[in-house]
C-alpha cells in the first residue's frame, strides 16, 4: 500500500534531468532500486544471485512447509471479523481478475511471439497522431477488465507500436467495450444515456491521453521489465516463456493492488461518502476519489453506481470514467510493468483528464 | 524467484484455482457464472508451470541459452553501469503466494454480517416499476431481493395475499432486533452489497448473527431506514421460521 501512495505522489527521487538511460527498447537499465522495496520480502535476496545451495525452489519450499505446520494460527486470525472481510475480499478481487490476467497475458503473449511486427505497421496508420483515435477505437473489440490490458499494452510496445497507440488502447479496452457498455445498460435501466455519456467519455479520455502522449511523452519514461529474449527460440517455448513472465510479473503486482483494494474496502465506512453527496463539487471529487481506491473492475462498477443513489448523475459518470483508466490496483500493475516514472506521471493525467471529459459529457448529455 | 520456483507458484495458483471451483468455494468471492473461466484460467496456469518445469529440465541447450539470464547473476546486462544486475521483476513474483495461501488454506468465509453492517441496504433506484404477479405456490421462496424491491418500489402490491419464504442470515439492526440481510453480488465479493430486509412479528430470537435461516412470512408495510446511507428498509411479518444451511451459493 504504501508504494502506491509514493508512487501516486509524484515524488520520483530518480529522475536525473540529463538522464544516461537507454530508450525503453532496452529493458536492462538499473534504476529500478527504489522499486525494489515494496514487494517487501525478506527472501528478495535469493532472487540476485545465487546463493551456495539455496535457491529459490527451496525458500518456497521452506515457506510452504511453515504455512501447513502454522496453519492454524493463520486461520485463527480470521476470528477477528475485519480481519475475515479483508481476506475475503482480497481473495475474491484475485479471483475475479485471474481470468481477465491470463486471458490478457495469452494474448500478449500470441502478439509477442506470433503476430508479426510488419502487422502492426500495416495495421495502424503511420502517423502517432493518428494511430491514436485507430487504437482507440480498436478498444471496443477487447472483452476484458483492466488487468488484463495492461500486459497486452506493454507486448504492443515491445512488438514496435507507437507508445502513443498502444496506451490510448490500454485506456480504451477496459473502458468501452461491449461487455462494460452491456453491463451499465442493465444496471442503469432509467438511464440509457449513462452508458452512451460513459462510451463517449472513455473513447475521448483514450484519444486525449494519447495525443498528450505524442506531444509530451517521453519514450525514456517507459521502462518495460526484462523479459528473456524470445527471438532464437522456438515459438512454442517463446510463448511460454512469454506467458510465465508476465503472469508472474503483472499477477506479482495484481497482488499488491488488490491487497490495497481489500483495505480500502473494509476501511472506509460508507456514511462518510454520503455526507459528500450533496454537494455538487465534492461528490464528483469524492467518486472519483473513491472509483481510484476501490479499483473495482470494470464490469462490475455501473451496479455500485446504480446503488450510489444519492449521489447526482454527473458524479456517477465520473465514477465511471475514472475507474476503468486510473486504480490502485492499475497504478501498481502500471509502476511494474511501465516503470514507476511512468506510472507517477501518467496515472495522476489520466485521472485529471478523465475526471474533465466526464464532467463535460454529463453536461452536455445529461 | 527463479524459474523453477516461478513455475511452482504457477501450478499452485492454477491448482488452487481448480480445486476452489470443483469444490463449489470460489461461490464465496465470484459470480457463478465465472466459474468456467476460473477452470481455463487454471489450466493455463498449470500450462505454463509444467511447461516452464519441462523446458526447464529437458530443454534444448540451444534454446536455453536464449532463456538464460533471467534469473542468472550474469553479466549479461552491459548497458548497465552499477555493476550490478538487478531485477525487481523476480521478486514480485513471491507476492503470488498470498493468494494460494488464501485460497488453499485459508479459504475465508462468504462476506456476512460484519460486512452488511459497514454498507447500506443496495435497493438500486433503478428498479423497473412493472412487477409481474408471484409464480403460484404456498409459500413461495422469493430472493431477498425480490421481496425488497416489491415491498417498497411496488408498494407490496404484488406481494397481497401471498405467503413468502426468504433465506438468508440474520445481522445486527442498529435500532434493535435483527436484519434478514443477504449479499448481491455484481461482479465479486469487493462490490457486494447488502439487501436488508426488518423482522416483525414472530422473528427469531436468541440467534447470532450471521446464522442462516428460512423465514415465511407475509407483506408488513412498515418502511424502516437503514442508518448507513438513509436507504428504505422494508419489513417481513415474520409467522414461522427456522435455522438452515448457507445456501450453495451465498450471494443472490
Amino acid at each position: 500500500m504504501t508504494s502506491q501512495t509514493r508512487t501516486a505522489g509524484g515524488a520520483d527521487p530518480e529522475q536525473p534531468a540529463a538522464s544516461p538511460d537507454p530508450p525503453a527498447g532496452d529493458d536492462h537499465a538499473g534504476n529500478d532500486h527504489a522499486g525494489h522495496d515494496h514487494t517487501g520480502h525478506d527472501h528478495a535476496g535469493a532472487a540476485r544471485r545465487r546463493w551456495g545451495g539455496i535457491g529459490s525452489v527451496e525458500i518456497l519450499a521452506a515457506i510452504l512447509i511453515l504455512l501447513v505446520i502454522f496453519k492454524n494460527q493463520v486461520s485463527a486470525l480470521l476470528s477477528v471479523q475485519s480481519l475475515a472481510t479483508w481476506t475475503t475480499v482480497f481473495v475474491s478481487v484475485m479471483v475475479q481478475a485471474m481470468p481477465f490476467l491470463v486471458f490478457g497475458v495469452a494474448l500478449s503473449a500470441v502478439i509477442a511471439v506470433y503476430v508479426p511486427r510488419a502487422f502492426w505497421a500495416r495495421a495502424l496508420p503511420r502517423h502517432p497522431a493518428l494511430a491514436v483515435p485507430v487504437a482507440s477505437v480498436a478498444g471496443v473489440i477487447l472483452p476484458g477488465c483492466e488487468c488484463g490490458s495492461v500486459p497486452i499494452g506493454a507486448s504492443l510496445i515491445r512488438r514496435g507500436v507507437t507508445p502513443a497507440a498502444a496506451l490510448a488502447f490500454l485506456l480504451a479496452a477496459p473502458a468501452i467495450n461491449p461487455i462494460v457498455l452491456t453491463a451499465t445498460v442493465v444496471a442503469f435501466p432509467n438511464n440509457p444515456e449513462m452508458a452512451v455519456g460513459r462510451g463517449i467519455a472513455g473513447l475521448v479520455v483514450a484519444m486525449i491521453m494519447g495525443w498528450l502522449w505524442t506531444r509530451l511523452g517521453r519514450q525514456e519514461w517507459i521502462r518495460l521489465p526484462y523479459r528473456p529474449d524470445l527471438e532464437g527460440v522456438s515459438k512454442a517455448r517463446a510463448f511460454w516463456t512469454a506467458v510465465r513472465h508476465d503472469i508472474v510479473h503483472a499477477g506479482g503486482f495484481l497482488v499488491i493492488g488488490a491487497m490495497a483494494a481489500a483495505t480500502i474496502n473494509v476501511v472506509i465506512p460508507e456514511r462518510w461518502l454520503l455526507t459528500l453527496a450533496d454537494n455538487p463539487v465534492l461528490s464528483v471529487i469524492a467518486l472519483a476519489v473513491l472509483a481510484v481506491l476501490l479499483s473495482m473492475c470494470s464490469e462490475a462498477d455501473a451496479f455500485v453506481a446504480a446503488s450510489l443513489s444519492q449521489f447526482s448523475l454527473t458524479s456517477r459518470l465520473v465514477f465511471l470514467t475514472v475507474g476503468p483508466m486510473v486504480d490502485l490496483k492499475l497504478i501498481s500493475m502500471q509502476s511494474g510493468v511501465f516503470g514507476r516514472r511512468f506510472a507517477a506521471r501518467f496515472a495522476p493525467t489520466t485521472f485529471v483528464v478523465a475526471v474533465l471529459v466526464a464532467v463535460a459529457v454529463a453536461a452536455f448529455a445529461f | 524467484m527463479n524459474r523453477r520456483a516461478q513455475a511452482v507458484t504457477m501450478l499452485l495458483l492454477g491448482g488452487a484455482l481448480l480445486r476452489a471451483t470443483f469444490a463449489d468455494l470460489h461461490l464465496r468471492y465470484v459470480k457463478e457464472a465465472l466459474g468456467p473461466f476460473l477452470i481455463a484460467a487454471g489450466a493455463v496456469l498449470v500450462a505454463a508451470g509444467a511447461m516452464t518445469l519441462w523446458y526447464d529440465l529437458f530443454g534444448s541447450k540451444a534454446d536455453a541459452a536464449a532463456d538464460l539470464p533471467e534469473c542468472a547473476d550474469d553479466g549479461h546486462s552491459g548497458e548497465d553501469g552499477h555493476g550490478q544486475r538487478v531485477h525487481k521483476e523476480p521478486r514480485v513474483g513471491w507476492m503470488l503466494l498470498l493468494p494460494v495461501l488464501g485460497l488453499l488454506l485459508v479459504s475465508p468465509p462468504a462476506l456476512g454480517a460484519y460486512a452488511a453492517g459497514q454498507a447500506g441496504s443496495a435497493l438500486s433506484t433503478q428498479q423497473q416499476s412493472d412487477f409481474p404477479a408471484l409464480p403460484p405456490g404456498d409459500p413461495i421462496a422469493l430472493n431477498v431481493s425480490d421481496y425488497a424491491a416489491r415491498a417498497v418500489f411496488d408498494k407490496g402490491v404484488s406481494l397481497q395475499g401471498r405467503t413468502v419464504e426468504l433465506t438468508g442470515f440474520l445481522a445486527a439492526n442498529p435500532e434493535g432486533g435483527q436484519y434478514l440481510a443477504r449479499m448481491v453480488l455484481s461482479c465479486c465479493a469487493a462490490d457486494g452489497r447488502p439487501i436488508k430486509v426488518g423482522l416483525a412479528g414472530d422473528a427469531p430470537t436468541g440467534q447470532a448473527d450471521d446464522r442462516w435461516v428460512k423465514i415465511t412470512g407475509v407483506y408488513n408495510d412498515r418502511i424502516g431506514a437503514d442508518p448507513v446511507n438513509k436507504s428504505q428498509i422494508p419489513y417481513l411479518q415474520v409467522t414461522a421460521w427456522a435455522p438452515t444451511e448457507q445456501p450453495r451459493n451465498p450471494y443472490e
